[in-house]
């Protein structure tokens, strides 16, 4: 683990993105097929047991492809339109024509950070908050956006500046951009879907449909498919819970691997340590950047003191990683870098 | 046994595939990364002749730092032009260390006239020196990256028994060559012009 070095943690972190996009579409399919199948197992059953011939028989999996449909177009639907809504929700305003010095030198360090990581140089936007935070979006490394509030711009020195606008490029290179957008979809589908199953239980409809008509199969069928139904609930009222906090811990581990890959882009891991150190001291919420988006930014916007600590809890239900840890770790690797003139290899 | 056989030559000629391809796309990325550093460096050449006339006037004093200045950049427009992954970098990088140098005696220099302090541009003048560095340093920096790991999986077996088929051939590093460059520097504070 320790020897494997920044490249390969990269490799690594995009086959979990992969894993995790594959651990996805099972739980839908299972979601939907596999209530297809229970209405098959019931109606089937029914009907093998001298039911009149006529009968509906379910063998054509309406219900998955019904949610496999709806997870498609949600999914699209928030791939295409994701970026452009976290951009409107947070009032960012474009920054194309740099008028004052800061400006100018805000586009001039994305410029060397676009050098640097050798990727296209993305969008630049200023959201207008006067508490210091920055973060990236967008669906791919060509439309990408890296949005800052002026406060960083008046709180950080150029090299600090920079450490930060680093650590946004990693997360377009590492591909987290793109599979925080995916991830936002995936789990608003998921919640969608539980949300309905969990408003027609309340209405008693599924009770008729699925568990009421179990008597009449089989013994081993009927047992067969209680089991398979109490499963399939559970799962199913779980999974936005679940997907919340795995999204979550997708989104820490990614901290940690976004820090490392932007000392390898200014091999300078000092300044970024000191940039999150300027940006907790300021500490005050970031009003404009609401809720949903606050997984995206170098600190936590929402003044959580939750990323101050850590413990369990914690572990489980901030979107960042401790600051103080990422701090320490980041000063390591100055250290190391300053006495080996290498920058270490494990994070 | 006759499926052995194809079974094994199957995953051989998908393996030369696969590492031809690798290699291809390396050579790829370091021809980039190279062109990249083109880009920065005639950035760098273009920006001088403006930047000496819009000091020059306040600086009557430091004919010499400006006249460095355009000569080492000079030298190194000349030599860009020969230059690419497999030959004369080292020459480049020695020409443009000779120009680095030579503009961070200006950047230093500059400070010291009031009058063009006055006006306030040395702020964005600086600015534009500091970008114009960076960006040539990190230019520099991703292409040692992609040329290192081209050539070590050149090297490597074995990749080194495609390198021919891809025509792969090793790359230079943008390294200053001279020993002493990398010696402590010392430390002249009186400023006077180099004999």
């Amino acid at each position: 683990m320790s020897e494997r070095n920044l490249f390969a943690q990269q490799r690594a972190n995009r086959r979990r993105s992969a894993l995790l996009v594959v651990v996805f579409v099972g739980f839908f399919a299972w979601i939907g097929f596999g209530a297809d199948l229970i209405l098959y197992l019931q109606t089937g059953a029914t009907a093998a047991s001298g039911g009149t011939a006529g009968r509906y028989v379910h063998t054509i999996p309406f219900v998955g492809m019904a949610v496999s449909l709806l997870a498609l177009g949600t999914a699209w639907f928030s791939w295409r339109r994701g970026p452009k809504q976290i951009l409107w929700a947070t009032q960012a305003s474009e920054l194309i024509q740099p008028g004052a010095f800061e400006e100018q030198q805000l586009v001039n360090v994305v410029d060397e950070m676009a050098i640097a990581s050798g990727l296209p140089r993305p969008k630049i936007w200023i959201v207008p908050d006067r508490d210091p935070n920055a973060f990236a979006t967008g669906v791919d490394e060509r439309h990408a956006h890296i949005v800052v509030t002026e406060g960083l711009l008046k709180a950080l020195n150029r090299d600090q500046l920079q450490a930060v606008i680093a650590h946004e490029m990693a997360h377009i290179q590492n591909y987290d951009v793109k599979l925080m957008t995916l991830l936002a979809a995936l789990v608003g589908v998921l919640a969608l879907i539980s949300e309905g199953v969990g408003r027609s239980l309340r209405h008693g409809s599924f009770n008729r449909r699925v568990g009421g008509k179990g008597g009449g199969g089989k013994k081993g069928g009927g047992a067969l498919v209680l089991v398979l139904v109490v499963v399939w609930l559970v799962s199913v009222l779980l999974a936005p819970l679940v997907s919340r906090l795995l999204a979550l811990a997708v989104s820490r581990k990614r901290e940690y691997l976004a820090d490392a890959t932007a000392a390898q882009f200014t091999r300078n891991p000092g300044a970024l340590a000191e940039a999150l150190e300027a940006i907790e001291h300021a500490a005050a919420p970031t009003k404009l950047i609401k809720n949903g988006s606050a997984h995206l930014c170098i600190a936590d916007p929402l003044g959580r003191r939750l990323t101050q600590k850590q413990g369990f809890v914690a572990d489980l239900l901030a979107t960042h990683p401790p600051m103080a840890v990422r701090i320490a770790r980041l000063k390591q690797m100055a250290y190391q870098y300053d006495k080996t003139g290498v920058l270490p290899e494990s994070v | 046994m006759l499926w052995i056989v194809v079974i094994l030559l199957v995953v051989v000629i998908a393996w030369v595939i696969g590492a031809y391809n690798k290699l291809i796309a390396l050579k790829g990325q370091t021809v980039n990364a190279w062109k990249q550093i083109d880009v920065q460096l005639k950035r760098r050449h273009d920006l001088i002749p403006n930047l000496v006339n819009a000091v020059k006037g306040a600086m009557e004093f430091e004919k010499e730092t400006l006249e460095s200045v355009i000569q080492a950049r000079n030298q190194a427009v000349k030599i860009q032009a020969g230059a690419s992954p497999t030959g004369g970098v080292a020459a480049l990088a020695q020409a443009e260390a000779t120009l680095g140098a030579a503009l961070s005696r200006l950047n230093v220099v500059v400070e010291q006239y009031p009058q063009l302090k006055a006006t306030g541009n040395v702020a964005q003048l600086q600015e534009e020196l500091t970008t114009t560095e960076n960006r040539v340093a990190f230019a520099r920096q991703l292409y040692n990256d992609t040329a290192t790991e081209y050539n070590i999986k050149q090297q490597q077996f074995p990749w080194n028994l495609v390198t021919g088929l891809a025509r792969a051939e090793p790359v230079e590093l943008w390294e200053i060559e001279e020993p002493g460059d990398r010696d402590v520097p010392s430390v002249d504070l009186s400023l006077k012009p180099k004999a």
